[in-house]
């Protein structure tokens, strides 16, 4: 029985890389739920458009890299870069919708046209970032690797199991913390925000009130660009850049949205969390764990892995078909039904 | 579809109307014609080919959005169960490893289906609360337990069989054209599966959910190689048709094509694509027979009133969800079907080619480009979308010839630009379909 050495190898291989990636995966839920709720309708383009925000800032941290530079102290050159990201994304985005989406709005168009619409949209910016950057696989992390490497953190506290917690890990923890903040503050305490919760809640009424739709949408756009790129840069640190893992995404971000509660922030949060946290708990191999929690000839011989890693958008699935049979409208009551 | 629906197009030429499904069929038969002219008849008729199963593919999903409003975004995933259905159909069984694990994997897997069935059981019988859940949850444990200690050895037994070229179990060895229909049932199993779960809720409920079980099936493939050797791939499929080989050395067909003045090797190429073709257009003809008498009939003027306005629909006690869920069901067939005989042309089921933008995303160009709602326009959109996927390559590579040309040979802007040109197929994609959906939002031959 070895409790701590149980719980740091569950820390390790579990908690922190969940926490890590359900932070991703919220920011880009974040984006899909606030297009949801300001023009409603669900844009497959948003793992293309992370795609096409991360890109930029890959390009501009390779130029960064390429001058010199080698992290901002323990932290990666990618940082400095993701504003130009950010803005460039903001400008693609704001592009596609003046030349786009702005018509349909006009005709007031059923939202599964304008999801087909953005199926269009995510062929074009799919094809704009491969013709780009290429399909391969892309790495531009700099910079410290870990806050604590695993041997350090043996030597630390003597245990058995070692612990790593790696930059990537710890820095998206923090920008989607202060992401996250800023965007409930912004939504909560500013007029614009305040007009875009009106809006999202009742677009009559708040078209009467004197609201101007176009203001709203285009601060929805450019919301969206900050948390898609920032979601896709985290991402893109912690694993790789590849287009094509990007548009995949897709799936366990939609997932998060839905369970969440589609139009529901608070929701988007939650459901990122829930969907990285089942997805990594069900795939993970859990014989050293258990291992450490029985005497030694209790060791069992499996892996003690539900599923292969392989059937990680199995995960997502199986939680969305459970949150759509008993609760169609999501953990936190979106506005979809 | 969309508001702009109501223009009403210039009188002539491009009137509605039979003339202009004449005229239409007939410029995508001269880009045909045209390859076959400048290019060669071989690529030509393959490309062909692929046009007809992708015909079949764009009727499919035609029935779905067209008739009914139903966003499938799973297309892949039905495409590729009809490519496995080729395999278990057509190939030989694997001598030793159905002794060695086949009747425990059909044990396992039946272990598996008790178990979702007794989970469901429970959850229609019981009481709602509490001890429900816990029940559904204990009988959902305790069977997985059971299945993964029966799945478990029996995969592994299987997959040590031969591995190196079996480590499967291998099909019936039945004729391979029998795989067609069964491709078209396992779809229409899966598209059961997820009807009965997203349909009857928000339309983009249903998009998520295919979307999720398209990647599953494609996941599986991939990984599960007792089945069909996963990524190691199935190759070497038996053909409906005569083999090259074989017409190469049969002196009657060389004898023949030698009289009409043909390079036999060139010939028996030519003579097994038109094989398939014979076929393929068979399936084709029958199925869009079919689809115009459905959607001309009672069923068809009901599936459209459904989607024009379900509420009225359903005031006139029309069951919607039932409706929706039959023809999910139809439409998710037919892209079985036309992914069983898409493995039986490949010769071969390559899990690791299954690629969303390609089977999922281009097959709705087609259907929007074509005409949504218009069984004659789908196939056309199926034809043109699909020559101009495997045009625009070489098109972008003359056109970046001559953008580049003016750089020096060895500037890395040159070679980028140069290596990327296949990437505008994408980029094409996506501006046809945007400009078809904002210019002509009906479509090439609008719905009548």
């Amino acid at each position: 029985m070895d409790l701590l050495n149980a719980f740091v190898a569950f820390a390790n291989f579990v908690l922190i890389p969940a926490t890590a990636y359900g932070a991703q995966l919220a920011l880009g839920a974040l984006g899909v739920t606030l297009i949801y709720g300001i023009l409603r309708f669900s844009n497959i383009a948003h793992g293309d458009t992370m795609a096409f925000g991360t890109m930029v800032t890959i390009l501009v941290t390779w130029g960064l890299q390429g001058m010199g530079m080698d992290g901002i102290g323990p932290l990666p050159t990618a940082l400095l870069a993701l504003p130009v990201g950010i803005a460039a994304c903001a400008l693609w985005l704001l592009a596609t919708d003046r030349v786009v989406y702005r018509f349909y709005r006009a005709q007031k168009a059923a939202p599964v046209i304008l999801v087909i619409v953005s199926m269009g949209v995510m062929f074009v910016t799919n094809g704009v970032v491969r013709f780009v950057i290429g399909t391969d696989d892309q790495r531009f992390s700099d910079g410290e690797r870990f806050i604590i490497s695993a041997r350090t953190f043996r030597e630390m506290t003597g245990l058995e199991e070692g612990l790593a917690f790696r930059t990537s890990q710890g820095l998206t923890i923090v920008v989607a913390a202060v992401a996250v903040a800023l965007l409930f503050w912004f939504l909560n305490r500013t007029r614009t925000g305040k007009s875009m919760r009106a809006f999202s809640d009742n677009e009559d009424l708040a078209l009467l009130s004197g609201i101007n739709p176009e203001r709203v949408v285009m601060v929805a756009w450019l919301i969206t660009a900050a948390l898609a790129t920032t979601a896709g840069v985290l991402y893109g640190l912690d694993k790789s850049f590849m287009p094509f893992t990007y548009f995949q995404l897709l799936l366990p971000i939609f997932a998060a949205a839905v369970v969440g509660g589609l139009g529901s922030p608070l929701g988007a949060i939650a459901g990122g969390f829930v969907i990285a946290f089942s997805e990594v708990t069900v795939t993970y191999a859990f014989r050293k764990v258990v291992s450490y929690l029985g005497p030694e000839e209790w060791s069992p011989d499996g892996l003690l892995q539900l599923l292969s890693t392989d059937y990680k958008f199995a995960v997502s699935f199986a939680i969305l078909v459970i949150v759509l049979i008993y609760r169609p409208t999501g953990l936190f009551r979106g506005k979809a039904v | 579809m969309g508001g702009a629906a109501s223009q009403r197009q210039a009188p002539g030429l491009l009137a509605e109307g039979p003339a202009r499904t004449a005229l239409l069929f007939g410029l995508v038969a001269v880009l045909f014609v045209g390859t076959g002219l400048t290019q060669s008849w071989n690529t030509t008729l393959a490309i062909f080919n692929m046009g007809l199963v992708s015909a079949i593919m764009a009727l499919g999903v035609n029935m779905q959005w067209g008739y009914a409003g139903l966003f499938n975004i799973g297309v892949m995933g039905f495409v590729a169960l009809g490519g496995l259905a080729a395999v278990l159909v057509s190939m030989p069984p694997v001598p030793g490893a159905w002794e060695a694990g086949g009747p425990r994997m059909i044990l396992a897997l039946l272990s598996g289906a008790a178990t979702v069935a007794a989970a469901i059981a429970v959850q229609k019988r019981m009481p709602p609360g509490k001890l429900r859940a816990v029940a559904v949850a204990a009988v959902l444990v305790g069977g997985f337990v059971l299945y993964r200690a029966l799945f478990d050895p029996a995969r592994d037994a299987i997959e040590a069989v031969n591995p190196a070229q079996a480590g499967y179990l291998g099909g019936l060895g039945l004729p391979i054209v029998l795989a067609w229909p069964v491709g078209g049932l396992i779809a229409a199993g899966a598209a059961w599966i997820v009807g009965k779960t997203a349909l009857g809720l928000r339309s983009d409920y249903l998009a998520i959910a295919t979307l999720g079980i398209a990647e599953i099936i494609i996941a599986v493939l991939k990984n599960e190689d007792w089945l069909a050797r996963g990524v190691k791939n199935v190759s070497g499929l038996p053909r409906p048709v005569p083999y090259e080989v074989d017409l190469q050395q049969s002196p009657a067909f060389v004898e023949r094509v030698s009289g009409w003045g043909f390079d036999p090797v060139i010939a028996s190429s030519i003579a097994v694509k038109l094989g398939y073709a014979g076929l393929f257009i068979l399936v084709l003809v029958v199925l869009v027979a079919a689809a115009q008498a459905a959607l001309n009939s009672p069923w068809g003027r009901m599936m459209r009133a459904i989607r024009d306005n379900e509420t009225a629909a359903e005031a006139m006690g029309k069951d919607v969800t039932r409706r929706h869920l039959q023809i999910f069901i139809l439409g998710s067939a037919i892209c079985g079907l036309a992914g069983a005989m898409m493995t039986t042309l490949d010769g071969q089921l390559t899990p690791g080619s299954y690629q969303p933008l390609r089977f999922t995303f281009l097959v709705w160009v087609m259907v929007i480009v074509g005409g949504s709602g218009n069984n004659l326009g789908a196939v056309l959109g199926g034809f043109l979308i699909w020559w101009l996927w495997v045009m625009v390559e070489p098109l972008g590579q003359g056109l970046m010839g001559i953008v580049t040309a003016p750089m020096p040979d060895g500037s890395w802007l040159k070679a980028h630009l140069l290596d990327s040109v296949q990437y505008m197929r994408l980029f094409t994609m996506g501006l046809v379909l945007l400009l078809v959906l904002r210019f002509s939002p009906r479509g090439l031959l609008p719905e009548r």
